[in-house]
């Protein structure tokens, strides 16, 4: 019986060192970011003084995520959480913060930080109904689209990270630097070859393009989702159609993410192209970080846009 | 870190006058107006303001270096030159807000006003980043393009502040069904288990399901509480859940205390309206009463592996079936489980979930209404399942298809008394398999296989409740749904079930609908 008690002991001793052996600080701050965006800022930011996991990939519709049980494990260690914010993953990031267990990343914490409320969001809605369609309380999130409002991000992002490890802040405060003067760089360069685009009329697939079309100069005439999150029926399709000439739609963007049909098949029967966008790092193979993801999407936008006429 | 202070720091002056941060704002919006319409003068000014943030960045770099060797010191420092740019930023910026009243004087705009009360105030921008000096004024001004603003800063910290802010998230439940079927449901009886009072079909007819209402919010920094009240088609309101649980405890640790479903089997922990069919499988109908939930504590251990590892084990009051009749026990904990879950991704298309779990009930005099009259059962009630899941989405993309296979095993080993008759160690056994097929937005389809099976026992138990008469329970189900949007989901489910003595089929149809506050959807 006495043997059997100091058996006992003795093994949740060692189980208790090995939590303790794990729990001991990593060389690396370890990121877990929600979407390929901010893992890629994270990693412009953090270099080799950080770990970061992405959550979802660019192919990946960001309102939909399953909460994985790998992304709980991810959790578990995480130093920082990296998410849009403003309800974009409302439907999985709660359980899994939840059960991950990880007071450090828990809302409200250094570790937990929204990308979305670092700047002001446009398109707030001021109506509350589910009848609109999938809409977010604290306007639309999908902001990285975007160059500037990744500055601003980049910014505050990167004192975040200091805060959370002050070791290395030195580095991060570097590389924001570094980072910010390339994308300023070819900020100046994209606002000059992106010019013939200022002005131009666009249909989007689901209304996550805003930021772009703000930055770019450009406007959205239409949506082929009737409201956000919902797939268009045939009458509103057959009116969209009717829309598009009258309005002067050059032609329809969507996202690496979202089913092809609907956009190729309102874009032919419109006479215009369909141009899918990376919405995201990874989106497509020429956005594999954060500026050849801006850059890939100018130059997709152009080639839609065809030659001036 | 030192930018973000500083924001905050400058921030927190500023909001102490409230009208402030608007008076930024309007000067951010301003100012490639005011470059576009007067030229030089504010050019100038813009030249400034960008000089002293240059200025101002390599400060902070300095004290970057500098704040390693002495924090405190750098504090001093820090304020003082935040003080003094601040006074710098802010002449430049009456400089430049000057500049702009005359413009605006001169064209009528409704920008107008906004920077003209900025010459009595001091800096109200975060000195970090904005981001109207990064808009080029050489850049020619769209003609047809929309006038949306440029992106701005929110505030750090910002948050919206009210009474009803703290109010706890809601969500409403609605579950609806029609049944039609050969057989009546209220005389449902499975040959060889005695059954709790919720294990049966749904009723004939149009009748609500469970409608449910769910509150749940953070308690403080460490608690997290949960209630959910299930009002059932005879109108009986019930406690369904009601706990509470640790949201800061270090090294992985959760512990859970009031009422919850069994953290047992895969379904078990999740709410009913979130199940794939109609209703529950035999196996758990049969074992469980459909779901194992009572009063009680709940301990979870996340373990530090690469993958998911998660250990856990509760303690119950055992009030609920298979346990029961709880008084007559000496400490008033009949019941207690353990469990272990593991999962991983295999690819970024493929993810799996696998678990162990054990629950062991004590019954003291428990009541259930059998072939003949109550039925009356004391003794131990053991249980251990195991279930699985595995889901697939191409390049896990879950919008448009997917794939979901899941099935879970139990044996479940009874002893002790019933009705007065000494009830030998005999082993039941029982499990389902499903999958269900997402193959466009917003439909799916699913199949699901049944099959369970109770000891035969001796002569004496014949014509009992507990006589299986030598048969092994099935069923077959076959599930189409639709779903209006995350919130809305209409199926219709048919099943050929042989779990009575005599074949039946069953015809469903059931909406399910969620409202309020957004939920979020467990694995």
């Amino acid at each position: 019986m006495r043997l059997r008690h100091i058996r006992t002991i003795a093994a949740a001793c060692g189980t208790l060192l090995a939590v303790l052996a794990s729990a001991a600080p990593a060389f690396a701050l370890n990121v877990f970011a929600c979407e390929p965006e901010w893992g890629a800022l994270a990693r412009e930011l953090g270099g080799s003084d950080v770990s970061v996991f992405v959550a979802t990939t660019g192919r990946q519709d960001p309102h939909q995520i399953q909460a994985r049980p790998a992304l709980i494990a991810e959790l578990r260690r995480a130093d920082l959480v990296v998410c849009a914010g403003a309800e974009l993953e409302i439907g999985w990031m709660p359980v899994l913060l939840r059960q991950a267990s990880n007071a450090r990343v828990q809302p409200g914490s250094p570790g937990y930080f929204e990308a979305t409320a670092q700047v002001q969001l446009l398109e707030k809605p001021a109506r509350l109904d589910r009848a609109q369609g999938d809409i977010h309380a604290a306007g639309n999130p999908h902001i990285q689209t975007d160059p500037r409002m990744m500055r601003i991000v980049a910014a505050r992002l990167a004192a975040r990270m200091a805060e959370i490890d002050p070791a290395h802040a030195a580095g991060f405060g570097q590389r924001m630097r570094s980072f910010d003067d390339r994308l300023a760089q070819a900020m100046q360069r994209w606002q000059a070859t992106a010019a013939p685009l200022r002005g131009a009329k666009v249909v989007t697939y689901h209304k996550g393009w805003i930021y772009l079309l703000n930055w770019l100069g450009m406007e959205e005439v239409g949506t082929i989702e009737p409201k956000p999150g919902v797939p268009p029926g045939s009458a509103y399709l057959a009116q969209l159609l009717d829309q598009i000439p009258k309005r002067g739609a050059r032609m329809i963007i969507y996202a690496a993410y979202q089913d092809p049909k609907p956009a190729s098949f309102v874009a032919e029967k419109a006479g215009i192209p369909a141009v899918m966008l990376p919405f995201t790092v990874g989106g497509t193979d020429q956005s594999g970080d954060l500026l050849g993801f801006y850059e890939d999407t100018v130059r997709r936008l152009l080639a839609g846009l065809g030659p001036a006429r | 870190m030192y930018p973000y202070q500083m924001g905050r720091a400058v921030v927190a002056v500023a909001s102490s006058t409230p009208w402030r941060p608007v008076l930024a704002r309007g000067l951010i919006l301003g100012l490639p107006f005011a470059g576009l319409m007067l030229g030089p003068l504010p050019a100038r000014a813009q030249e400034d303001l960008q000089s002293i943030r240059r200025e101002m960045r390599r400060e902070m770099e300095e004290m970057q270096r500098q704040h390693e060797a002495d924090m405190k010191k750098l504090q001093q420092q820090y304020d003082e030159r935040l003080k003094r740019m601040e006074e710098r930023l802010d002449a430049a910026q009456r400089a430049t807000a000057a500049a702009q009243a005359k413009a605006d004087q001169a064209q009528k705009t409704a920008q107008a006003k906004a920077p003209a009360p900025q010459a009595q105030t001091p800096a109200a921008q975060p000195p970090t980043r904005t981001v109207a000096t990064q808009t080029p004024p050489s850049s020619p001004a769209p003609q047809a393009a929309p006038e949306t603003p440029p992106p701005t800063e929110a505030p750090a910290g910002s948050t919206t502040a009210s009474a009803s802010a703290f109010n706890p998230a809601i969500g409403v439940v609605l579950d609806g069904k029609f049944m039609g079927a050969r057989r009546n449901p209220n005389s449902y009886s499975m040959p060889g288990f005695a059954l709790g009072d919720e294990a049966k079909p749904p009723p004939r007819g149009l009748s609500v399901g469970e409608s449910e209402i769910n509150l749940q919010a953070n308690i403080d920094q460490v608690l997290f509480g949960n209630l959910t009240v299930s009002l059932d088609h005879d109108n009986e309101v019930s406690v369904e859940e009601a706990f509470i649980q640790s949201t800061a405890l270090p090294w992985g640790f959760t512990v859970r205390a009031g009422r919850f479903f069994s953290g047992i089997g895969y379904l078990n922990e999740q709410h009913a309206h979130t199940w794939d069919f109609a209703d529950a499988p035999l196996v758990y109908r049969a074992f469980l009463n459909n779901q194992y939930g009572d009063d009680g504590v709940q301990l979870r251990w996340l373990a530090p592996t690469s993958f998911f590892l998660e250990f856990g084990s509760e303690v119950f009051r055992g009030a609920s079936f298979p346990a029961g009749g709880t008084d007559g026990h000496h400490w008033g904990v009949a019941t207690w489980s353990a469990f272990v879950h593991a999962g991983d991704d295999i690819n970024e298309s493929a993810s799996y979930r696998v678990g162990l779990s054990y629950l062991q009930t004590k019954a003291t005099k428990r009541e259930t209404d059998g072939l003949n009259g109550t039925d009356v059962f004391s003794g131990t009630t053991r249980t251990l399942g195991v279930d699985g899941i595995f889901k697939w989405a191409p390049d896990g993309n879950f919008a448009d298809r997917y794939l979901k296979l899941q099935a879970e095993a139990f044996l479940q080993r009874t002893s002790g008394t019933f009705n007065d008759m000494s009830l030998p160690h005999n082993t039941a056994w029982g499990f389902y398999a499903q999958a269900v097929y997402q193959f466009m937005p917003q439909w799916r389809f699913g199949v699901r296989y049944d099959q369970v099976r109770a000891c035969s026992l001796g002569n004496e138990f014949d014509g009992t409740t507990l006589d299986n008469r030598g048969r092994t329970l099935r069923r077959g189900s076959a599930m189409v749904d639709y779903s209006t949007s995350e919130f809305g989901r209409f199926r219709v489910q048919y099943n050929y079930d042989r779990s009575r003595p005599q074949p039946d089929q069953q015809l469903l149809f059931q909406y399910t609908v969620s409202f309020g506050s957004h939920g979020a959807h467990q694995y």
